[in-house]
């Protein structure tokens, strides 16, 4: 996985709240059996028309956000199906960071696995961050994973709680089965004591 | 020692390793796979040169694509779902795994068949990549949905890296009354809590409602758990679950089963243990509910009408506008008034033999109404066997639905049961969500006897009138 570095960019501001994994990537595109390829159908009902032209008014597809890098989005962000191919859409289009209030678990942790670091943060600076993302492409964000914080372009400072082990896989880019594995031992044990204890499973 | 939650007793019967910050690999006991989540993951295992590390406690089976119409056996027309479905196939023979492929009697909605061929038992971890996994916690087992890179993760290790959640008590006190199901307590207690309120948590569901619950309707009331934004949902097993389980090909037997009966019957929750979060209603409040929006948490009692989405607040108010234009929907209308074209009878929420057994209740002797689609898609072919020896499948037919074959069919609409645009349904599926049924295809999610209720008059219609 790609180490999650210091990010500076622009940010769309997208403050509908429950935006599910099924407006994130339609079920039409989850028919590919590869990882790869998602960004261009990422919205893709609120972002396209059914002749696959463009919806004008959708953020991402105003000039100044075609190219964001960071979404501020409403309340329970990812609820819904478990689908990963809504995270591999938002990376494959280019997207690193998510900030909302709120997060759906499964959507949450799969980001952590894809390069993408969710921000957790409470209402009034959710705010404060969805005007700064309505200024456009001249304003941009500043998200420092290492130090915990985010700078608005008017040079605000917003820390952050993360998960210590998920940051730390972000930063160093690391491979979660590769880090279990190393820990066989421990599996190897208690497989083998529940065998005793649990025979039937 | 401390009292203990049935989450917290279940949770640490699986830690295989635990970090000093709570990090725990929890071990695996069933992993469930279907086609559309597994087959970057089964690449994954290739291109590491790894391998399945207990293919004996992982189970294949292809519901999301595959046709449910009685032709299917001339395999599946979209290029791509047969695709995925062949991948599966060929994963499930590769790695070795326990698989039912789509001519099985016993193939179905993955979280149908798991309870039903037993192996879904009390006290298990039990994951799958579909958020509905939710539905194995009827049976006191800790389930939930997991990202493909998780898939992989079980696949490769049989364990899953896990923080634990905190503990939500949700009790249903009292009896239901007439006419109202698990499928409405569940929606009820969403309307209450809202799709975010059991995020971070594992909610155990109790009380005198959820005891007199059958295994079918308790499975509902779980599956739906992920709708109100929980990790999982629990229900602890009694003696309702033993008899469910007790014969299943995959259930233990003879001493085993002794030895399980008697773990299980230590899996409940002890007096005075801690509860993050408790939500209380009362089963007799509970009237039959229909969803009127775009989200599961926009439920409201039959009886109510469409809300003005200035009665909400925040960001709520502008989500209300814009699925009130989605649905076609004004607010002040009475939800009894507005008109449906489809009916949609089938999914993990509500595919199993109770649930149909219900919608002939409700239509045996009468017709749908003229020109309305209306179909019913069985769990499982074991659960359509069940059916037909019934009679249940010639209530339905006479009635004028179509009898379809198992599969997950139109609650996701990823085969090629759809809704057209602007089509209205009455679905006892668990997603309202813009597009989910079909491009700008419109659902209201209700029981499976308020959807027969709906197929006979033609609109939204409290099923206590017919019954």
């Amino acid at each position: 996985m790609e180490k999650f570095e210091k990010l500076q960019g622009v940010a769309a501001p997208m403050p509908l709240v429950n935006i599910d994994t099924d407006m994130i990537i339609p079920k039409v595109f989850l028919k590919s059996i590869k990882r790869t390829g998602f960004g261009v159908n990422l919205f893709d009902e609120m972002r396209y028309n059914r002749d696959g032209s463009e919806i004008e008014d959708f953020v991402l597809n105003k000039p100044q956000y075609r190219n964001a890098d960071i979404l501020v989005a409403g309340d329970n962000f990812g609820c819904g199906s478990s689908r990963e191919h809504a995270p591999w859409a938002i990376a494959d289009f280019g997207i690193k960071c998510v900030i909302s209030t709120s997060f759906a678990d499964i959507f949450f942790n799969n980001c952590f696995k894809n390069g993408i670091l969710p921000i957790v943060l409470p209402q009034e600076q959710i705010d404060i961050l969805m005007s700064d993302a309505e200024k456009g492409e001249n304003a941009r964000m500043t998200v420092d994973l290492e130090a915990q914080e985010i700078t608005t372009s008017d040079g605000d400072v917003i820390a952050f709680e993360v998960d210590a082990f998920k940051k730390h896989c972000l930063l160093e880019g690391l491979d979660d089965i590769g880090l279990t594995m190393e820990k066989a031992k421990s599996i190897d044990t208690f497989e083998a004591a529940a065998s005793q204890s649990r025979p039937w499973v | 020692m401390s009292p203990k939650t049935l989450y917290d007793k279940i949770w640490d019967a699986h830690v295989a390793h635990e970090a000093e910050d709570g990090t725990t690999l929890l071990y695996i006991d069933r992993h469930l796979v279907h086609e559309v989540t597994s087959a970057q993951a089964f690449e994954g295992l290739r291109m590491t040169g790894r391998t399945v590390r207990a293919p004996e406690k992982t189970i294949a089976v292809p519901d999301h694509n595959v046709p449910t119409t009685l032709d299917r056996a001339k395999g599946i027309e979209n290029e791509e779902s047969r695709i995925q479905v062949d991948a599966l196939d060929t994963n499930a023979k590769e790695f070795g795994i326990h698989y039912y492929p789509v001519h099985d009697i016993r193939q179905g909605i993955v979280h149908i068949v798991g309870p039903e061929q037993g192996w879904t038992l009390p006290g298990m971890t039990v994951v799958c990549g579909d958020s509905h996994t939710a539905t194995h916690g009827a049976f006191g087992a800790l389930a939930h949905g997991i990202g493909t890179s998780e898939v992989e993760h079980v696949l490769a290790t049989q364990t899953l890296i896990q923080k634990k959640s905190k503990n939500m008590k949700v009790e249903i006190t009292g009896k239901l009354m007439p006419g109202v199901t698990a499928k409405d307590i569940t929606m009820a207690v969403i309307g209450e809590t809202g799709t975010a309120g059991g995020t971070g948590y594992v909610i155990e569901y109790c009380g005198e409602a959820i005891r007199d619950l059958t295994m079918e309707g308790r499975m509902t009331v779980c599956n739906m758990a992920i709708e109100g934004g929980a990790r999982a949902g629990l229900i602890a097993p009694d003696q309702t679950t033993y008899d469910y389980v007790n014969g299943r090909p995959h259930a233990p037997k003879g001493a085993q089963w002794e030895a399980a009966l008697d773990w299980w019957k230590t899996l409940y929750t002890d007096d005075g243990a801690h509860f993050d979060k408790v939500v209380t209603l009362k089963g007799e409040d509970i009237a039959p509910c229909v969803t009127w929006g775009t989200s599961p948490e926009d439920v409201l009692p039959i009886s109510a009408v469409v809300p003005a989405p200035e009665s909400f607040e925040g960001g709520k108010v502008d989500a209300a506008a814009r699925a009130l234009e989605y649905m076609g929907l004004e607010a002040g209308q009475k939800l009894t008034d507005i008109e449906i074209d489809t009916v949609f009878i089938g999914s993990c929420t509500n595919g199993r033999i109770e649930d149909l057994r219900a919608v002939a209740e409700v239509v045996k002797g009468k017709k749908i109404k003229d020109g309305m689609r209306a179909m019913i898609v069985p769990g499982s072919g074991l659960v359509r066997a069940q059916a037909d020896e019934e009679g249940l499948s010639e209530i339905f037919e006479a009635a004028g639905f179509e009898w379809r074959l198992a599969g997950c069919s139109m609650c996701l609409a990823m085969n090629p049961d759809q809704l057209a645009e602007h089509e209205r349904c009455a679905s006892t599926s668990n997603r309202n969500f813009e597009g989910r049924q079909g491009y700008k295809g419109r659902t209201h999610l209700v029981s499976p006897a308020m959807a027969a209720a709906a197929a006979l008059t033609g609109r939204l219609t409290d099923v206590r009138e017919l019954i």
